[in-house]
């Protein structure tokens, strides 16, 4: 079973006064395991589609299911515990809470979750072990660059083992080597540890490492390129 | 975990943080030792009074109050027995004479004395600042320490006094000084005479009847209530009134309620600018970290959660800034209860004017921090609606597109 499964997805930001269609139907299916990007110009819809696949939007008509359950069905707060469960999420910059340090960072949707201290303990470890940072577990955000916020972002969206990871453009402020860096632990969690990526993007470089690339024109599919 | 969430927020912005608090322990710092000093100085004052002169509960004849004759007098027979027995019912003889020493002549108030009985009421033993209290068969009076200066009477001199008696006769006696007492209250120490019982009544000629029933409260004012309804039910209303200090002494309480009227909307005004203080900071707090609250949204917070943590950020600000306005107020409130002020000069001529003893004392109450506290604690809350409103209608796709 798909994890995502998108159809005719339209989104139109302002229907009474001067209509933007953000999307204008969208079919996408995502398997587990998956490795994608989401590309195209700038206003093409890239991060209104992941946000709505990720229930922090609805769309304007169309269907969305999740892990087999369609969105449209769940309230608001719902969708709150349904993010928390099923979706990790890394946004462009400022994705950390800048009074908890790496560690309270990482943990922080465990906590949420009621999670017994021992277990959330370990999987802090195991995860800044992963994206390379066992060793500011005690920093706060402000102290670290750019590109280590980035990866614990990462290492928070992870922690609750949720389906799948989205990301929009996590590189966008990132200097190369960070953003490289970056890319490098996202794919190696997805091939070690089969962990679905799905992130938007403009860099070409970053473009490169998807194994399934979708290219969004004026909110519609354009392209769907497997690799 | 929201708790240390909202406690690290709280000094994000230290300078911020550091001066709602202080303009909330100043407020509360204020506050405190004005309501102490204002209470502490009405209580004292009517204390005075009370205690040493009027009782917390008086029984009289029915009409006595309003008719201050000793035709409104009880008989003794007329009194249930069950109140004459009572060793915390306390008789007297009130009444007004005329008093001369040489060729100065003033109205003076007597009260005829039960002199063991008034020990445990009046303390009037411990007023005595010049010779020796009453025995029951003295013959001797008691004079305040204002009104022997008026006379220019010193201890062992002779009081001449003469008044109506009861039923028009006429009354007339002199009697030995044979102790000066000092009163708090101006008016009692200017013009007051004490007499054994049985010499007052001799003195008016009334025989067995008394005026008044001082009842004596041995816990003073917390057991006003159970000592009235007692009252009522021994003494039957058709024939006796039974009034309260707050009956006997309205202007006071009134003059009291006023004063503490104005000073309360006084502390109002002041809580309500620094409230308007502390919305600005709670408004700032709030609105600056809106991508924050989108991204906790987004990852699965739930916004009464975070409700919870906006709101006792106010109010950690508020306790905090209350705990040290308490902790600044605490000694010196304890300093003006311990050693109150004594007025002096003009000042203290203008209280004496009013009847009203030059002193300025503190009232020390744990109540009275604790209502300072709880007054932030509920200012602090309601200002806190403002972040629980805005995060309860927090959109996180807008808050994070900000
Ligand atoms: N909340 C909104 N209200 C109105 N218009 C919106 C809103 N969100 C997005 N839009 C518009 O919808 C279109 C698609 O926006 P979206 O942010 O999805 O594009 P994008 O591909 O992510 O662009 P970028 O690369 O700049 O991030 C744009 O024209 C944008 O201005
Ligand atoms: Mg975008």
């Amino acid at each position: 079973m798909p994890i995502i499964e998108a159809h005719g997805l339209t989104k139109t930001y302002n229907p009474d006064k001067v209509p933007v269609h953000a999307l204008r139907g969208v079919d996408l299916t995502v398997e587990k395991g998956e490795f994608t990007a989401i590309i195209g110009p700038s206003g093409s819809g890239k991060t209104t589609l992941l946000n709505i696949i990720g229930g922090l939007d609805r769309p304007t008509e169309g269907k969305i299911r999740v892990d087999g359950i369609d969105l449209s069905t769940l309230t608001d707060n719902q969708l709150i515990d349904f993010r928390q469960k099923n979706i990790g999420f890394v946004f462009q910059s400022y994705n950390l809470i800048p009074v908890l340090n790496v560690a309270e960072n990482t943990e922080f949707v465990m906590l949420l979750q009621k999670r017994p201290k021992p277990e959330r303990e370990r999987r802090v470890e195991e995860l800044l072990k992963a994206v390379g940072l066992e060793d500011k577990m005690d920093k706060r955000p402000s102290e670290l660059s750019g590109g280590q916020q980035q990866r614990v972002a990462v290492a928070r969206a992870l922690a609750p083992k949720p389906s799948f990871i989205l990301a929009d453009e996590p590189t966008a402020n990132l200097d190369s080597k960070s953003a490289f860096n970056l890319l490098d632990i996202m794919e190696q969690l997805n091939r070690e540890e089969g962990i679905t990526f799905i992130f938007s993007t403009h860099d070409s470089r970053v473009i490169e490492r998807a194994r399934r690339v979708l290219s969004l024109v004026d909110g519609e599919i354009a392209k769907d390129e497997r690799r | 975990m929201f708790v240390k969430l909202a406690w690290r927020n709280l000094w994000r912005n230290k300078r911020r943080t550091i001066i709602s608090i202080s303009s909330v322990a100043f407020a509360v710092l204020f506050s405190a030792v004005i309501s102490s000093f204002q209470k502490g100085t009405w209580d004292h004052m009517i204390d005075n009074v009370v205690r040493y002169y009027l009782g917390f509960i008086q029984v009289h004849h029915k009409g006595f109050w309003d008719d201050k004759t000793l035709e409104n007098t009880m008989a003794l027979e007329d009194i249930p027995a069950a109140a004459m027995n009572d060793p915390e019912i306390v008789p007297r003889i009130e009444s007004f004479a005329l008093a001369s020493a040489g060729d100065i002549t003033k109205g003076v108030l007597v009260i005829g004395v039960d002199p063991g009985k008034e020990r445990t009421i009046s303390s009037l033993h411990e007023r005595v600042v010049e010779g020796v209290y009453l025995k029951a068969d003295d013959q001797g009076v008691m004079v305040a320490e204002g009104l022997a200066g008026h006379l220019k009477l010193k201890l062992g001199d002779t009081l001449v006094m003469i008044s109506q008696g009861y039923q028009g006769q006429n009354a007339a006696g002199a009697y030995p000084i044979q102790a000066i007492v000092r009163f708090g209250a101006p008016d009692l120490n200017k013009q007051l005479v004490v007499m054994p019982l049985s010499l007052a009544q001799y003195f008016y000629g009334t025989g067995e009847r008394y005026t008044s029933l001082v009842v004596n409260l041995p816990n003073g004012r917390d057991d006003l209530d159970d000592a009235l309804e007692r009252m009522h039910r021994i003494f039957p209303p058709d024939r006796f009134e039974v009034m309260d200090y707050r009956e006997l002494m309205p202007e006071l309480i009134e003059a009291q309620k006023l004063d503490t009227a104005g000073a309360k909307l006084i502390l109002w005004v002041l809580y309500a600018l620094i409230g308007a203080g502390l919305f600005g900071t709670i408004l700032m707090m709030t609105r600056e970290r809106t991508y924050e609250f989108g991204v906790m949204l987004a990852i699965g917070t739930h916004r009464s959660t975070m409700g919870a943590m906006l709101w006792f950020e106010s109010v950690l600000i508020g306790l905090v800034g209350a705990g040290i306005g308490i902790l600044l107020s605490w000694p010196i409130v304890w300093k003006l209860y311990s050693s109150p002020i004594q007025l002096s000069g003009k000042l203290a001529e203008a209280y004496e004017q009013y009847g009203i003893e030059p002193v300025m004392k503190a009232a020390y109450e744990f109540g009275i921090f604790l209502a300072q506290a709880e007054v932030i604690f509920i200012i602090s809350s309601i200002l806190s609606f403002y972040s629980v409103w805005y995060v309860m209608k927090l959109v996180p796709v807008k808050a994070m597109r900000e």
